[in-house]
């Protein structure tokens, strides 16, 4: 092991000296973890976690995530929001610099979010900007690009117009997809702006080398407002698909931090590392749809009653190992300002939970000494999902008797069927918050959510609260009328949320400046290593 | 020969036309599409890149515009890795992979070769038994098997060489990737030559050459080694092709920035593009052993002619 830091270091050294760095040996090298090889450095087209920790390192956009996971200036330094909600003026940094030491500007940002919007560009995430006043119809093309909500008033100062009031519009910003890209190099470079060698960023951190599926290099960022108080000079990124491999990476001292292993490791790895060993439950709600176009699960009490028959501590304990939680709400905990409605059963005995469920399914007429229950359970292709059915089909038939089969397919496949509106009993699902707000959650469920409300759920009660949420400003009413909607929603189950997730990360004890939170923000910017 | 030469290659033409057709609508029958994520697409969204990459257009047309890139070498862009064409993709991965199924092909074949004469020439012996049983469990420990435990014993617990990435690209690096590679492989060769050297053992021209009195040593190793060679060779091609153009256990379980894992990554993501590219790549690694192979063949055999 010693020999190999040896011969790395003297790579490393070899390399600073050729680039003319500052003083190698004091060099600070974090050595990150990745989940995979990132699909595109190109803030357009990025849609996964992957490339979100290295994008965000690399720029930063108006608002940004702190160690905490709290909302806070970024690029920009301050901002006003018009009375009506409508209008927010950004100042930008006047020290903000590219990376080719070139100022940021108003514009830059104007050209990012206008490219995003661009139907040519087909960005993967363009909706995240959708409530920028225009945005949805110019992305399908139904107008010009200078008709979005976006003026650069000066050099430092970014006007922005809404469609309508949006809470949630500064968690909104901080997504990768609303990262600055510099308007010179683009228009220089094309689509070859995210090469090493040619990227220009404004974040913390610039693009040094990419090798892919091996490591990709960013180094400190000289020209960057902040630079004095990053600590780190240098930033291995390791995309490791198999999570086997990044574990034993880990425990061979090659890597300091490491995202995402197998639950089944959790114990083992407890028990060798201690404090390394990070859980943190996170915005990401593992449910079960029922498809309530068809019978029985378009009756309410059928639903109810399979939700409640699900032990989800059984899940969370036996199958992940407590490395997620049970859920009785489709909004995770963690949300600033929210609080999630929970469903009534999960208040609950297991054993209380089972008795009412019971009763509710002979209410329904199905079950022991009513129609025969035939479930199919459909779920993606995992080790992990193919245990929690399992366990779930054993609850369905213990309690009713139900005869209850399996079909798993590849992701691709599964969610495919599922968005193309194909008819099914009961189907796994996953969300995971794009932002940090109660509404991305339940928006899922509205009637005219024609790709992700996979049951075809329809209720107009549910669909009016949405809608007055949208409407309301007052943000205590708003979580209020949110709240209303989740409480119809348990009510209702449609879904059956079964699981809050879980981060795991191992964090070598070298690293410092690290804190767990629910929004899983982890900028390099903040943290350090020690020897 | 050189006659021979160019007909094998002209033949490759309309092969590799077939195999590139049949992976094209092949992968297009697969349910899903390269932007079906776990994470659904907006309708929108989903539309705008369809149309950017030219899959809203009739199969037939996508077809023609296909072949028609890939004859002058554009296999298009990857639908996944957006950032790269698939070429891109293939040629840095490339090297990578060539590198580590060569060191893995030759400690395969040496070792195959060698471990299989020694268990020929003390046939039935314990020697012969204990080297047979190891090759046997070569064969059969798959190498997703034999990667982690490699790994755990030399990295983990010893920490005398890394456990996995391509670092420097020093020997250090390549070790344990190179035998989890070879293992399976030199089974296979030192079972391959053991069977052949004992028949070529009993053959009459090995008992002449020893009725003369000629030394062991150049028995073995020149007369009967150059017939025992044959079926060793006829299985070089098809390993060679395979160990060369990357293994996706192997480069997963030890980070390898090679192009093996391209073709299941590809198709999982249903990245047509990548997965046309490899399934490309590797007709063509195929083509060029067998085609070598039959070359050697001429020269280790005179009774094989090529005209």
């Amino acid at each position: 092991m010693a020999n190999r830091l040896i011969g790395f270091r003297a790579a490393l050294l070899a390399g600073a000296i050729l680039l003319g760095a500052g003083p190698a040996l004091a060099e600070a090298v974090l050595h990150r973890g990745n989940a995979g090889e990132p699909q595109t450095l190109d803030q357009a087209h990025t849609s996964i976690n992957i490339e979100e920790f290295i994008l965000k390192d690399l720029y930063e956009g108006l608002t940004i995530y702190d160690a905490s996971g709290k909302i806070v200036p970024g690029a920009a330094e301050s901002w006003t929001v018009s009375d009506d909600g409508t209008v927010y003026t950004f100042k930008l940094r006047e020290n903000a610099r590219w990376s080719d030491g070139s100022p940021v500007t108003a514009e830059d940002f104007v050209f990012s979010f206008t490219r995003v919007e661009d139907p040519k560009t087909a960005a993967g995430y363009a909706n995240i900007l959708y409530p920028i006043k225009n945005a949805e119809k110019v992305n399908k093309g139904e107008l010009g690009l200078d008709q979005l909500g976006l003026k650069a008033v000066d050099a430092t100062t970014l006007e922005v117009t809404l469609e309508r009031p949006t809470p949630f519009f500064l968690e909104l910003l901080a997504h990768q997809t609303a990262l600055p890209v510099s308007k010179a190099s683009v228009e220089k470079n094309g689509a070859d702006f995210v090469k090493p060698g040619t990227m220009v960023s404004n974040g913390a951190f610039k693009l040094v080398s990419h090798v892919p599926n091996d490591n990709l290099v960013v180094e400190k960022n000289e020209n960057y407002w902040d630079a004095a108080n990053v600590k780190l000079d240098k930033v291995i990124f390791y995309p490791i698909d198999d999570q086997a491999a990044s574990v034993r990476r880990f425990e061979a001292k090659e890597m300091d931090l490491v995202y995402n292993f197998s639950a089944d490791q959790i114990e083992r790895l407890k028990a060798s590392y201690g404090e390394q060993v990070h859980v943190s439950p996170t915005l990401a709600t593992y449910y079960y749809a029922f498809d309530t176009r068809q019978e029985p699960y378009s009756d309410v009490n059928v639903r109810r009653a399979l939700s409640m028959a699900v032990d989800r501590d059984f899940l969370a304990k036996e199958i992940y190992s407590g490395s997620q939680l049970p859920a009785y709400s489709m909004v995770p905990p963690g949300m600033e300002g929210y609080e999630p409605a929970t469903a009534d059963f999960g208040a609950l005995s297991q054993l209380d939970r089972e008795d009412e469920a019971l009763k509710l399914m002979k209410e329904a007429g199905y079950g022991e000494g009513g129609k025969p229950l035939k479930i199919e359970i459909r779920y993606n292709t995992n080790p992990n999902h193919e245990r929690v059915a399992t366990a779930v089909a054993d609850m369905w038939k213990n309690t009713f008797g139900a005869d209850v089969s399996m079909v798993n397919l590849d992701v691709s496949s599964h969610y495919a069927y599922l968005q193309e509106g194909g008819a099914f009993n009961v189907a796994r699902a996953g969300w995971v918050a794009d932002y940090a707000d109660a509404e991305n959650f339940l928006a899922l469920s509205v009637s005219t959510n024609k790709t992700f409300n996979y049951g075809k759920f329809n209720n107009v009660e549910y669909d009016a609260l949405m809608k007055q949420s949208y409407e309301e400003r007052d943000p205590a009413t708003r979580a209020k009328v949110l709240h209303e909607a989740e409480a119809l929603l348990m009510k209702e189950q449609p879904i059956a949320p079964l699981l809050t997730q879980a981060d795991l990360w191992l964090v070598s004890s070298k690293v410092q400046g690290w804190q767990d939170n629910a929004a899983n923000q982890h900028l390099s910017r903040f943290l350090s290593v020690s020897e | 020969m050189l006659a021979f030469v160019l007909r094998r290659l002209a033949s490759a033409v309309p092969t590799l036309f077939i195999v590139v057709t049949i992976s094209f609508f092949l992968m297009r029958f697969a349910p899903g599409g390269p932007f079906n994520l776990e994470r659904p697409l907006p309708p929108a969204t989903m539309e705008n890149l369809m149309r950017a990459y030219q899959l809203d257009q009739p199969l037939w047309r996508q077809y023609l515009t296909y072949m028609g890139n890939a004859v002058t070498g554009d296999f298009g862009p990857s639908y996944i890795y957006k950032d790269n064409s698939v070429a891109e993709l293939i040629g840095k991965g490339l090297p990578y992979s060539v590198e580590l199924g060569f060191y893995a092909l030759l400690l395969a074949l040496v070792g195959g070769v060698i471990v299989g004469t020694i268990a020929a020439l003390r046939q039935n012996s314990a020697l012969d038994f204990a080297v047979m049983s190891v090759a046997t469990i070569g064969v059969t420990v798959p190498n997703f098997v034999v990667g982690p435990v490699l790994t755990l014993i030399f990295a983990i617990m010893l920490a005398w060489l890394p456990a996995g990435g391509w670092g420097d690209g020093s020997l250090r690096f390549l070790i344990l990737p190179m035998i989890a590679l070879a293992l399976p492989q030199l089974a296979v060769f030192a079972r391959l030559t053991r069977g052949s050297m004992i028949e070529a053992l009993r053959t009459d021209h090995i008992r002449t050459a020893r009725a003369y009195g000629l030394p062991a040593k150049s028995v073995v190793v020149v007369h009967a080694m150059r017939g025992a060679m044959l079926p060793i060779v006829s299985y070089l091609a098809p390993c060679a092709a395979a160990l060369l153009t990357g293994s996706a256990v192997v480069e997963t379980i030890f980070t390898i920035p090679g192009v093996g894992r391209y073709f299941v990554l590809g198709a999982i993501n249903r990245d047509y593009t990548l997965v046309m590219g490899t399934v490309v790549l590797i007709a063509i690694f195929v083509i060029v052993f067998n085609l070598l192979v039959d070359i050697l063949y001429g020269l280790l055999d005179p009774r094989v002619r090529h005209d």
